[in-house]
């Protein structure tokens, strides 16, 4: 129509020399404008020194039996916790349909690792779990004040209750509370756990996973 | 209202000024000539109320950044030392708490007004919507406010309010970890709060900009619900009957707040932000700033699973969708009926909806499980109903009653209404 200056052509007329140059800078616009904007949406994302942080070390020989002692990891709670014969049973009797979650929650393992207890903890008296209520982040209660009806955790922002292996049973929290990257430090005699190292350096110190039933798959 | 203009510059500088920037001249038509209904009540002062209080909120809020240090380390102690060591400081501190609080007082008065009289109606939908974004941004800003005195609430209230934000399948962890820039609210997440805090104010005010232009356009609603039809009977100029109005109402409603800054300053805070906050231990019971309650209750109340939306979620959603329905509110009532002094059946519903909001706030104020007085059962079971009346208020009720109701005879004009001369 228009073609003496290069306008737009009507429809189904051949795309002009105009059009293309319109959708060619509308196109770099919209590119530029995306990569301007990512640098000031990631700037929030943590920041290296807040990473480099990410690992502790801590003795697990001063948790007494039955008892559980809070670390502070990442800014936030994580509960260590040496377990007793008689709460050990009681985590490993759960069966997993009883489970509102039945996903392990082991940064260690697979996604898809089933919530058994054997895929709770690297050694079975020593259960490691992240301490804020997966609900809303709430610190929950434990042994010494408020177990809760199944004898692990209460939380009392809005009544989550946690068995022996930390995970939900009844309440709002939609999660188990989840196990953090760990190891233990020099092999088997060793107390000494390190939190917060990757899951392949953990992988090469224990983890294993385990099916439904248990058994190592 | 905005018709032709009556401005007339008079004296020399004025008319210069007048051919090259009118400012002048707009503030002349908006504050001193814009035609105003004459029957408007008091519930329309709250308007200038609010202005007011967005500027003390800014000015003792720059003063305040002048000596509050954005730091978790440091950042409780700050507090306490504007209060003790910084001339008039605890004055200003004071002012700045306290305001949050009688702001929000004020702007939930100005939006039950802008409810009972229908001012969201056409051709208000854009001047009612702007004031929705206005009253999400107060909400945004206080939120974050409270968490800069860096006490317990306010570290375990931003953990809540973060996490909420969990609750979103698959992308709710990387989000909140986003917002914290870390791994848990912490320094990173108090000194980008610090920062949002100054800024959304202005936000705020320039959206006020805006809803004070799309108030100037169709002029103001009143209480008999009709428009100025003749604005040498139905009118009368802004200034001086309703700065005058205006004034009075602010005065008053400035002595009440003087009652509060001056002899009851910390009745409104929560005891346990005047312990420093520690990530390590909860208080026992998590309670929002009053003006959340109803949000917080409603929150509380998803306890159930609804279908593939778990409890969190749902709860999550139904908090934000509480405030998300005010949006589409002028497109659910299907009255033509502006004001409910002349809808005898929708009065009623209007009352229970301002009770059924307080009482969602008591239940937000208590423990869920707990009895209710006198009824007996869970309070959470309270605020389940009450969320249900909630919502049914603004789907069922206000679309059926427009059909079904038979609205009583309006006066002929505001000026009828006025004077009384009118039949109803």
């Amino acid at each position: 129509m228009t073609e003496e200056n290069g306008a737009p052509g009507g429809q189904g007329e051949e795309p002009t020399r105009r059009d293309f140059i319109y959708i060619a800078a509308g196109g770099a616009a919209a590119v530029g404008g995306g990569l301007v904007a990512w640098p000031f949406i990631d700037q929030m994302n943590p920041a290296a020194d807040t990473l480099a942080l990410g690992s502790i070390r801590f003795d697990t020989a001063q948790v007494e039996e039955g008892a559980s002692v809070t670390v502070m990891w990442r800014g936030g709670p994580v509960f260590v916790r040496r377990r007793t014969e008689a709460e050990i049973a009681e985590a490993r009797e759960a069966g997993l349909n009883s489970l509102p979650d039945d996903l392990a929650r082991n940064d260690n393992l697979a996604t898809s690792a089933p919530a058994v207890d054997a895929n709770r903890v690297l050694r079975p008296e020593i259960l490691i779990v992240k301490g804020n209520c997966t609900h809303l982040g709430c610190v929950p209660l434990g042994p010494g004040s408020n177990t809760g009806d199944y004898d692990g955790w209460y939380c009392p922002c809005h009544g989550s209750h946690y068995d022996t292996s930390g995970r939900i049973r009844r309440g709002p929290a939609p999660e188990n509370l989840p196990v953090p990257d760990y190891y233990f430090e020099g092999g088997e005699e060793s107390t000494i756990v390190k939190i917060g190292l990757s899951p392949e350096e953990a992988a090469s110190s224990g983890w294993q996973e385990t099916d439904a039933s248990g058994a190592v798959a | 209202m905005s018709g032709p203009s009556t401005y007339k510059p008079s004296t020399g500088i004025e008319k210069w000024l007048d051919s090259r920037l009118p400012i002048i001249r707009l503030g002349y038509d908006s504050f001193v000539d814009f035609p105003t209904p004459r029957n408007l009540n008091y519930w329309w002062t709250f308007g200038g109320i609010l202005a007011v209080f967005l500027m003390i909120q800014i000015i003792s809020g720059i003063v305040l950044a002048m000596h509050y240090v954005a730091h978790e380390d440091y950042a409780f102690e700050s507090v306490q030392r504007i209060t003790r060591d910084v001339p008039f400081g605890w004055l200003i501190q004071s002012m700045h708490a306290n305001g949050a609080s009688f702001f929000f007082v004020a702007v939930y008065l100005h939006m039950f007004r802008g409810l009972y009289y229908g001012s969201y109606k056409a051709p208000r939908e854009i001047l009612w919507i702007l004031g929705v974004v206005i009253y999400l941004l107060m909400m945004a800003t206080a939120f974050m406010g409270y968490v800069l005195p860096w006490g317990q609430m306010s570290y375990w209230g931003a953990m809540v309010i973060t996490n909420l934000i969990g609750a979103l399948p698959f992308i709710g962890d990387a989000i909140r970890e986003w917002l914290w820039g870390g791994f848990s609210v912490g320094q990173a997440t108090l000194n980008r709060f610090f920062s949002l805090h100054y800024l959304l104010p202005f936000v705020i005010a320039g959206v006020v900009g805006l809803h004070i232009w799309a108030l100037h356009v169709p002029g103001n609603g009143n209480p008999a619900g009709l428009e100025i039809k003749d604005p040498k009977k139905d009118a009368l100029p802004f200034h001086p009957y309703y700065t005058v109005k205006d004034g009075f109402a602010i005065i008053v409603y400035l002595m009440v707040f003087a009652t509060f800054v001056f002899y009851m300053p910390g009745v409104l805070g929560h005891a346990d932000n005047y312990i420093e906050a520690n990530p390590l231990s909860t208080p026992a019971h998590i309670v929002p700033e009053w003006y959340f309650l109803p949000f917080y209750a409603i929150l509380r109340a998803v306890t159930f699973d609804i279908g593939p939306i778990d409890a969190k979620l749902g709860g999550v959603l139904a908090m934000f969708g509480a405030i998300a329905i005010l949006f589409v509110l002028p497109w659910l009532d299907t009255s033509k009926v502006r004001s409910m002094r002349y809808r005898p059946l929708t009065r009623w519903f209007f009352i229970f909806f301002v009770i059924a909001a307080l009482g969602l706030g008591w239940c937000g104020a208590k423990n869920p499980d707990d009895p209710v007085p006198l009824l007996g059962f869970k309070f959470v079971y309270l605020a389940q109903f009450l969320t249900l009346y909630y919502f049914a208020y603004f789907v069922v009720i206000l679309p059926l009653l427009g059909i079904i109701e038979k609205p009583k005879d309006r006066p002929a004009s505001i000026e009828a209404s006025v004077l009384g001369n009118d039949k109803s």
